[in-house]
């Protein structure tokens, strides 16, 4: 049997994750293990959901900047009136969901470039996260950080968090209806509207989404790192959309895939751990990462267009 | 009135009008004390603004999607290596500005060729590149700060007639910048791609040529930017062009160019980056942190967006 | 207004009025369709067939005139569906991201709810197989990952399917463009079972031999007017082609012959068919339905003759049909929008000459009549017909020898037309050629020289008194030859 491209597509992300993982336990054997495993993917957790998040605003063509500066707001809210005042904490995230269904909204209704937009957003999480947290501090709820610091039996829990993610996420967007119109929307957007369905509501449920994940992703983030600061999850802006790439995830088009996602996520939390095995100075670690971005994109670019000689042949 | 309704149809206006406001809210709790200074410190901090905001206009006009994320990193970079090559001696002022540009037009070109070989967004594009010149920038700076040559060093902090130097060169700068865009056909075409590139490409505009110029213009310019920054802030630092990466973006959209592309706008760039200053200066003054003033910028570039709206439905 | 209809009407048209502009695109055209019936839908260009569908199937609101489907009276998308009127589209509108399940899933709005995945699957499959049996098309595979023809397949059979209410009427847009000839024989034989079954189908195809055995009535329009409305039985090819044509004018031919040299060529289209050439001094006619690939050939002649790297110096000059789409800038003025393509020529040392534009501006304004006070307004406050004059202008004002026109004077009005082709005419005779491609008889007429297209390949060459709407006609329509 032939496998079709988009299986294809789909499998090239666990290769390459398979083949790093396969490079750090040869450099250093001691890293197989249930202690060398949790060191590895700690902060896996985090980073997948933010990048799940991602993947949602990119599923319908927009781009989320906002995404670092998000995390880190609802990381500050997390580690703040979350542990304080449990009942606002709450309302104040879900405003924040409000806030990401308006933007949603307004993206969609005044054609606004989603690029711009979310760019001001950043300002307004950033300065809201500053204002709760002047100085880096607050403390994790005492859940977040149980749940965060589980030892599970056999798997180390940033293992079993991320198949968790995975398989719930593969739900909503790959299985449900739901994922099928907001894939749509991505696809063709004028169909799904002449098929009666309501873009506008798609996407604010899209947007409301994302930012739910984006929420978990600062609560994950602060039950490890037990406090939190204003700036703590600026990286994830780019992490997430990087993740989303490496994981066979398209710009535009609405060709997403939650477990690749995921396993992007992973990828590039692994790919820091071997640059620094690889004995990379640490001056070329940010270089490196580019470095995987662009080569993953070429090789995406490589793969397509022998897909599309191999089409019309 | 038909002359005044002309003015404040223009854009630009709006931005200035708001830096004045400002100005005079932040000099009135001050009792005057501070307006000389408070001028004087306006023109030089939104000076670089304006550098590095001309650069990103040009981008920004070639249409939706178009936005340069390696400014900070090129600025960096240029920065630091350009303070290395010249080793503090004065002879070395002129190949340190042209190690800079030189620096600028690579990454430029290498911006452009990855969004046209890989068929990526720019934003994905200058953002991977900027990973690769950030790198570049720390493996050259090893943490050492070098100073700037002293003639150089001086002519960056001191003034003429009471203007700035580096307020000058920004000033000649956007001038150059204006001629470009408004009187050569090169300012046609990149305009005419921003309203739409299949009718620019089927009026027999060179459309790769075009972008291609516009993207290692925006990188000369950044470069050029962190060559004046770091001589002005004493030495090249890693993080010196982190917050320009926002900045210059803000000060496009605020000054009244055009997100959808197409229409771009240079005297609101200064109005714009007066303006921001500005407005840190009085929320500082009146007391206000770092968190508000964020807020208020966010909520600044929201609301001039929104107002100005997205690509006009032609039919 | 009920007591006419008859129980089986699905739907029924009368006296709709549809305006674009100046131009009528419907001008009381009558329809009426009823169950059991297969209704061939025949006419050339801007005979205002498609007009008519996205009538009937809501997307058009009329000015004037009834709009009566079994449930009642009234208009829209919401309507329509509901009284089971689909529409398969001419391009292509699945998700290509999508599977052809999920597909299935968006088109049908209640197929929701626990195991959805399955039932919209079954519903498809088992479409599929009763319309193309042994059709070899995985449902579970991504669209994107199908050939063109398997998704034109797949869009069919969603459209029969009935998951939300049963589909009473298809409308089938050209649906065999990309199937081979085995596949539309399917087809066709499956819309005869589906209108033996009490369902109604109508078809619109270029291929006269499939609307001949397929349908059991024809409708033919022209000029946004139902012309005839009879049993398949009265009509043959020849009677149809003679019914889409209009009654032969006296007109006077150019009986030049062209004088210059070769100027254009290219090879013919997909290995098939003629190729094309024109020739300094000559007005050549694209014809042919919309849409069968003149538009592509006008643009590879234009992007083979212009780079993309370095300033152009080039001989070709581009007219745009669709103005706001790839023609206008519509954030200048008409002056910019008219200079564009001639800055080379007003500019020294790259610097544009305020002057020297200026002139250009007043000179094409005074030669083309572009009525506007200021040619510094902006475009967009000019009436269509003159914003494609100062197109026309673009092209004229540069040095090109050779013009090409992607159907320019659709949707603009009769003065605006004849004063353009009094241009075009007095620059053909200075030595200029056009390349023309248009899709009204009118402007083809005109030309001293016509290839008609079809299925995207050039199919005949007419010269001169040939030039006929019977023989465009003829060629435009797969059967129609002979």
């Amino acid at each position: 049997m032939r496998i079709s491209a988009e299986t294809f597509r789909q499998i090239i992300p666990a290769v390459s994750l398979v083949l790093l993982l396969g490079a750090v336990f040869y450099m250093q054997p001691r890293a197989m293990s249930y202690t060398g495993l949790n060191l590895l993917f700690n902060l896996a957790v985090p980073i997948a959901l933010a990048t799940v998040a991602q993947m949602l605003i990119m599923s319908v063509n927009d781009l989320d900047l906002s995404m670092g500066t998000f995390v880190s707001f609802s990381a500050c809210v997390a580690a703040t009136y979350l542990q304080s005042a449990p009942l606002i904490g709450v309302a104040i995230l879900l405003a924040a969901i409000a806030v990401y269904a308006t933007i949603g909204m307004l993206i969609h209704m005044r054609e606004l470039p989603s690029i711009v937009v979310t760019l001001g957003m950043s300002f307004v999480w950033g300065g809201l996260a500053v204002l709760m947290l002047p100085q880096p501090g607050g403390q994790a709820p005492g859940w977040a950080r149980w749940l965060m610091t589980a030892k599970p039996p056999l798997v180390p829990l940033a293992i079993v968090a991320s198949v968790v993610i995975a398989v719930v996420t593969h739900l909503i967007v790959s299985r449900s209806s739901f994922g099928v119109l907001v894939r749509g929307i991505g696809g063709n957007t004028r169909s799904v509207a002449r098929a009666g369905w309501s873009v506008l509501g798609l996407r604010a449920a899209t947007y409301a989404l994302a930012g739910f994940f984006a929420i978990l992703s600062g609560i994950a983030l602060v039950g490890l790192t037990t406090s939190a600061d204003a700036n703590i999850a600026l990286r994830y802006t780019l992490l997430s959309i990087a993740g989303v790439i490496l994981g066979g995830g398209e710009f535009v088009g609405g060709r997403v895939s939650p477990v690749g996602a995921v396993i992007g996520a992973l990828t590039l939390t692994l790919a820091g751990s071997f640059l620094s095995f690889m004995r990379i100075s640490p001056d070329w670690q940010i270089g490196a990462q580019g470095a995987i971005l662009i080569i993953v994109l070429g090789l995406r670019l490589a793969f397509n267009l022998f897909e599309k000689r191999r089409r019309t042949r | 009135m038909n002359r005044l309704h002309l003015v404040f149809a223009r854009p630009w206006i709006w931005s200035f009008i708001a830096a004045v406001i400002v100005w005079f809210a932040t000099v009135l709790v001050t009792g005057g004390a501070g307006a000389l200074g408070l001028s004087h410190a306006a023109l030089t901090f939104a000076a670089f603004s304006v550098i590095v905001g001309l650069g990103q206009m040009f981008v920004i006009t070639l249409g939706p999607g178009n936005i340069d994320l390696s400014v900070p990193a090129t600025m960096t970079l240029a920065g630091t290596v350009a303070l290395k090559l010249m080793d503090v001696q004065d002879g070395m002022i002129i190949a340190g500005l042209v190690i800079a540009i030189l620096l600028g037009i690579a990454i430029g070109i290498g911006n452009y060729a990855l969004i046209k070989l890989l068929r990526i967004p720019p934003i994905i594009a200058t953002l991977s590149m900027s990973f690769i010149v950030q790198s570049t920038a720390i493996w050259a700076n090893r943490g050492l700060r070098i100073k700037p040559p002293d003639m150089l060093a001086s002519f960056t902090t001191s003034s003429f007639l009471g203007i700035p130097n580096i307020a000058i060169v920004a000033v000649l700068l956007s001038l150059a910048a204006w001629v470009l865009l408004e009187r050569t056909i090169y300012g046609r075409w990149i305009s005419a791609i921003g309203q739409s590139i299949f009718a620019a490409r089927m009026t027999g505009i060179p459309v790769d040529g075009t972008r291609l110029v516009t993207y290692t213009l925006c990188a000369v310019l950044a470069a050029v930017c962190g060559y004046l920054l770091a001589s002005f802030s004493g030495g090249a630092a890693l993080n010196m062009g982190a917050e320009y990466l926002l900045m210059s973006i803000a000060v496009v959209v605020i000054g009244g160019t055009a997100v959808a592309g197409g229409d771009s706008n240079i005297p609101g760039i200064w109005g714009a980056s007066l303006f921001m200053f500005l407005v840190v200066s009085m929320l500082n003054t009146y007391g206000f942190g770092a968190g508000v003033r964020l807020i208020l910028t966010g909520l600044i570039i929201l609301a001039v967006i929104l107002a100005a709206g997205g690509r006009k439905v032609v039919r | 207004m009920a007591d006419a209809m008859s129980a089986q009407t699905i739907v029924a048209a009368r006296g709709i009025k549809i305006q674009f502009g100046a131009v009528k695109a419907l001008d009381g055209a009558d329809l009426e369709i009823r169950q059991g019936e297969c209704i061939g839908l025949v006419g050339h260009n801007g005979a205002g067939k498609s007009t008519i569908v996205n009538v009937i199937n809501g997307g058009l609101t009329p000015h004037a005139g009834d709009l009566v489907y079994g449930s009642g009276q009234g208009h829209g998308i919401a309507l329509a569906r509901q009284n089971g009127v689909r529409c398969v589209f001419q391009e292509l509108s699945l998700c290509s991201n999508l599977t052809v399940g999920e597909n299935a899933r968006i088109m049908n709005r209640n197929l929701g709810g626990w195991n959805w995945r399955r039932r919209a699957l079954a519903l498809v499959r088992n479409k599929l197989d009763e319309i193309f049996p042994g059709h070899g098309i995985d449902c579970g595979s991504t669209v994107g990952d199908l050939s063109i023809a398997q998704r034109q397949m797949v869009e069919i059979a969603i459209s029969f399917t009935d998951a939300e209410t049963p589909a009473r009427l298809v409308i089938l847009d050209e649906p065999t463009s990309s199937l081979d000839s085995g596949l539309a024989a399917q087809l066709m034989a499956y819309v005869r079972r589906f209108a033996a079954g009490g369902g109604a189908v109508l078809l619109i195809s270029h291929i006269l031999g499939e609307i001949l055995s397929t349908s059991n009535r024809i409708v033919v329009m022209k000029d946004g007017k139902v012309v005839a409305d009879r049993p398949t039985s009265a009509f043959t090819t020849r009677s149809l082609v003679e019914t889409m044509g209009s009654v032969v004018k006296d007109r006077q031919r150019s009986t030049r012959q062209h004088t210059g040299e070769r100027r254009l060529s290219l090879p013919a289209r997909k290995g098939e068919g003629l190729a094309f050439e024109a020739f300094g001094g000559e007005i050549v006619g694209f014809a042919g339905l919309g849409g069968h690939g003149q538009t592509q050939a006008l643009l590879d002649l234009y992007l083979s003759e212009n780079g993309n790297w370095l300033p152009n110096r080039s001989p070709v000059a581009f007219v745009a049909g669709d103005r706001g789409l790839n023609g206008i800038f519509p954030l200048w003025s008409i002056l910019r929008n008219l200079s564009i393509a001639s800055l080379g020529a007003l500019s020294k040392r790259t610097l544009v000459d305020d002057g020297r534009e200026a002139e250009l501006g007043e000179y094409w304004k005074k030669k083309i009549e572009i009525r506007t006070p200021d040619t510094g307004n902006f475009i967009l406050s000019l009436s269509g017909g003159n914003q494609q004059k100062v197109l026309f202008a673009r092209a004229l004002a540069t040095s090109a020898s050779i013009v090409l026109m992607d159907d320019p004077m659709r949707g603009v009005d009769v003065g605006t037309k004849q004063e353009v082709y009094e241009i075009l005419r007095s620059e053909a005779a200075s030595g200029r050629t056009f390349v023309w491609y248009s899709t009204e008889m009118d402007e083809i007429e005109l030309c001293d020289r016509v290839y008609v297209f079809r299925d995207g390949v050039i199919v005949a060459e007419l010269a001169g008194d040939e030039i006929t709407e019977e023989k465009v006609l003829a060629s435009s329509f797969a059967g129609g030859e002979h």
